[in-house]
């Protein structure tokens, strides 16, 4: 297991520094930083002082050098656009997106399991099928239709719940949450609903077809056989069989809804990173796009790794997975 | 006059299908006595699971029972609505299933899912439910059961975890236990143990038991009496011995006569002649395989022991042209390790495999003469041919791939031929593996492995996933070609009958060290090692019949 771990962060050390590596390159290579950091009448001579008091001089490993040692520091230079060190951007918007990827996902996981479940129980009924129509439509509309569809029901018309921004939020520490004010929780209720119904018509549909799957096999049959009853059977014996995939896709679909909650937080103009990223694209805001490349691989890394932990939990064949052959 | 534990009348159970009905099981009767032990025997498709699913109500849907009725101690429970049927499951009705690799499920130890059933059915509290598991395991004959308890199914081999599952069943006292195919899933010496658990467990709760078997062998060493199946119907009921000696029925003649026994056999092969090994056709020397095992690929970066299962032990034998050699030994004995060795598969630690003169490892030109001289028949015809390519590609792809015939017309005739070898009419080559029934697929498995004109074939397990009478015919099919070809075969199998009927020679396989070898009727009837005596042993055979 320590020796497991001890390979997977190797294994994560690895994918940081190439993806640093891209991240240094785009950093270096998308047009010259110093035509966007010295004004247009800069003389050839500023250029040199310019490009030898930012390093810029020094052959490209040397370079990288630093850009990785700056970055475990967490130094990513000045956003061009915004005039203030990009971590510190970073982090003031990271609470916002991480709020939100967390109570999507929560929608997503609570619902995608129950129904998942309830389908899979019920494979023959009319409410499966409905459920099943329903998800495909869910899959299909594209996102920010979704999110525009329901602010025009309950914002516009109903008017029960704001339609843009993150409502009131309360300091704690560095971290900015909105989940302890009525008007913050108010304001998460859409773009959550939002950003989770893909990932939840992802989730229902993978238990769905793993619990199927689980439910032909044998030990299902002679779970019925010893006469257990219906419930240990459905939520101990067959649930806990389904996981494994289930997590893998969540973990996945968490990272990405934090990495790419770009249009969710667009429509509804959620102060999150997804939003500083579009602007700075917009901008070229090069040292903001490398960081953020930068962070987004360091999320997936470090979700990846909790998957992999969290199978050893759920699966005890693992545990000992020293043996070779099956 | 006591009652019977279970009474089956006129049963049929029915499949409806979009345009037709399929009666799976139609209009079977039988009884079982109170600590009976009745053997339903049949080949697949006989409806002799589908018997034992209704009894235990667990018929797959669209499945049901559309006729007859099931009697447990009189109390009639095939009308039970579905959650009295299943208070009776486990409770009354024990259940043991044929793949004990699969039964148990993987995430959960051995002692959550005893007493999980126990504490289902019986009114005891944690600690007293794990203590009745623990004695459970021990009667199921676990050693160290208070250890054991607290593993995992993988944790256990196959004869092990056979013993939880029965344990499972017995747990609540059940009057009834079905087995459904036990043992058909392990190794012999094994499936010798877990007949005697059964038997003296069931024996000693005073449960019926009700052994479904395709396997006469299991049944004769078990059973009190017998019940034929065919198409969904009794052919036959009687005591053991009285059906074994004197069957009625044409239909239970061939099926016992289809069964190969350990005995000496008329039309054995001939024995081999005094083996100049160096004139042999397939030379094995030395053969040597290792497995590193508990290595990842970054903690073998890692200085520190390697540990090296060997798989293979210094195995050498010799084949002449034209003649079979049977090598038996249970799973896990290096069996298959070697046949992957032999076919090319899997380079050899040491050793050396030559086939008429060359050494099919060194490369160049050997290694060109294998792909050609050299094939193999799989075990399982279900999962060897590709599902998605028709009859005549799979046969014509290794003519294609080693450039034997290449024009369109030419591949076809071959193609043809090669069916009526196998004794299939040539039209099927336009269909595809799913149309076709275990015993057909399989000779479709020996047309492909024909088709690159080869000399010598390795057959893993050729007949083992299919019926008796289907392996018999598939076994003189071997045969015929053999005698029509000249082939050689390197023949692996678990079945000792099989083999015996086979080999010319036999070399016997336990933890990768080849214990005995010699020609076929010395090793059958006065073997040397003790584990060849002790395999011969545990056989079940007809013949030895109460």
């Amino acid at each position: 297991m320590l020796a497991f771990i001890a390979r997977r962060l190797v294994q994560s050390v690895i994918v940081m520094l190439v993806v640093a590596f891209i991240a240094f390159l785009v950093f270096r290579y998308v047009g010259d930083p110093l035509a966007a950091l010295l004004s247009q009448d800069a003389k050839q001579a500023d250029y040199d002082a310019a490009r030898e008091r930012l390093g810029l001089d020094q052959p490209f490993y040397v370079q990288f050098y630093y850009f990785v040692i700056n970055a475990l520091q967490g130094q990513f230079g000045i956003s061009y656009r915004l005039q203030q060190p990009v971590s510190q951007l970073i982090l003031e918007r990271l609470p916002a997106t991480i709020e939100l990827a967390f109570a999507s996902a929560t929608i997503a996981l609570v619902f995608g399991v129950l129904l998942g479940i309830y389908t899979a129980l019920r494979p023959r009924a009319f409410s499966t099928g409905v459920i099943m129509t329903g998800s495909l439509v869910g899959v299909s509309l594209p996102t920010f239709l979704i999110g525009i569809g329901l602010i025009y029901v309950f914002a516009v018309e109903l008017k029960w719940l704001p339609s843009f921004g993150r409502g009131e939020v309360v300091q704690i520490g560095w971290w900015r949450t909105g989940l302890l004010t009525q008007s913050g929780l108010r304001s998460l209720v859409l773009p959550a609903i939002t950003l989770s119904l893909f990932q939840l018509t992802l989730i229902m549909r993978l238990v769905r077809a793993e619990m199927l799957e689980v439910l032909r096999t044998d030990y299902i049959r002679f779970a019925r056989a010893r006469g257990l009853s219906q419930r240990a059977i459905n939520f101990g014996h067959a649930l806990r069989n389904t996981m494994v995939p289930v997590i893998t896709i969540t973990g996945l679909q968490l990272g990405s809804v934090i990495a790419f909650a770009i249009i969710t937080e667009t429509v509804f103009q959620w102060p999150g990173v997804g939003s500083l990223f579009v602007n700075s694209v917009a901008a070229v805001d090069v040292p903001v796009m490398a960081a953020y490349l930068v962070f987004v691989a360091l999320v997936f890394v470090v979700i990846n790794l909790i998957v992999d932990i969290l199978y050893f939990i759920v699966d005890p064949r693992l545990r000992d997975g020293a043996r070779t052959g099956k | 006059m006591t009652e019977p534990v279970l009474s089956i009348k006129d049963l049929v159970v029915e499949f409806p299908f979009r345009d037709d009905v399929f009666r799976a099981v139609n209009g079977v009767s039988f009884d079982i006595m109170p600590g009976e032990v009745v053997g339903v025997v049949g080949e697949s498709g006989a409806g002799k699971s589908m018997t034992g699913s209704a009894v235990i109500g667990l018929i797959e849907r669209p499945g049901h029972i559309a006729g007859g009725e099931i009697r447990l101690k009189g109390e009639r429970i095939d009308n039970l609505p579905e959650e009295a049927k299943a208070k009776l499951r486990g409770k009354r009705i024990g259940m043991v299933f044929q793949d004990p690799l699969t039964s148990l499920n993987p995430l959960y130890t051995v002692g959550e899912q005893l007493v999980e059933t126990i504490r289902t059915h019986l009114p005891l509290n944690e600690a007293q439910a794990r203590q009745k598991a623990i004695d459970l395991l021990t009667e199921a004959g676990i050693p160290k059961a208070a250890e054991r308890i607290d593993s995992y199914p993988h944790q256990f081999s196959g004869g092990m975890r056979q013993r939880v599952v029965i344990a499972l069943a017995i747990a609540a006292e059940p009057e009834l236990i079905i087995a459904d195919e036990p043992t058909s899933a392990l190794d012999v010496s094994v499936q010798a143990q877990i007949i005697k658990v059964l038997k003296k467990l069931c024996s000693s709760h005073g449960a019926a038991v009700m052994l479904i078997t395709h396997d006469m062998g299991v049944i004769a060493q078990t059973a009190d009496r017998m019940v034929v199946m065919h198409h969904g119907k009794v052919v036959e009921t009687g005591t053991v011995g009285d059906i074994i000696r004197r069957p009625r029925e044409a239909y239970t003649i061939k099926l016992i006569q289809s069964i190969p026994t350990i005995l000496r056999q008329e039309h054995a092969a001939t024995p081999a002649e005094a083996a100049n090994d160096d004139g042999a056709y397939v030379q094995v020397k030395n053969l040597v395989r290792d497995f590193e095992i508990g290595k990842g690929s970054f903690t073998k970066l890692l200085p520190g022991k390697t540990e090296i299962f060997r798989a293979v032990n210094d195995v050498s034998f010799s084949i002449s042209k034209g003649e079979t050699f049977g090598l038996v030994g249970e799973s896990g004995s290096g069996k298959s390790t070697c046949a992957k060795m032999i076919v090319g598969l899997l380079r050899p630690t040491s050793g050396q495999i030559i086939v008429d003169g060359h050494d099919i490892w060194a490369g160049g030109k050997g290694h060109q003469e294998r792909r050609k001289r050299v094939q193999m028949i799989f075990q399982d015809p279900y999962a060897s041919l590709n599902p998605r390519w028709r009859v005549a590609d799979i046969i014509a792809e290794p003519m294609r791939t080693l450039g034997i015939a290449r024009n369109r017309s030419e591949v076809d005739d071959r193609v043809a031929e090669l069916l009526r070898r196998v004794r299939l009419d040539p039209s099927v080559m336009r269909k595809f593996p799913h149309e076709f029934s275990g015993g057909q697929r399989q000779r479709i498995a020996i047309a492909r492995a024909l088709s690159s004109q080869p000399e010598f074939i390795v057959c893993d397990e050729p007949t083992s996933a299919l019926d008796v009478s289907v392996q018999a015919q598939v076994l003189d099919l071997m045969s015929e070609l053999q005698s029509e070809f000249g082939l050689t075969y390197l023949l692996i199998s678990h079945n000792l009958a099989v083999v015996r009927q086979m080999s010319n020679a036999v070399g016997v396989l336990h933890n990768g060290v080849l214990v005995e070898k010699g020609p076929t009727d010395a090793i059958f009837d006065n073997p040397q090692a003790d584990y060849t005596r002790m395999l011969l042993d545990a056989v079940p055979d007809i013949s030895k019949v109460a």
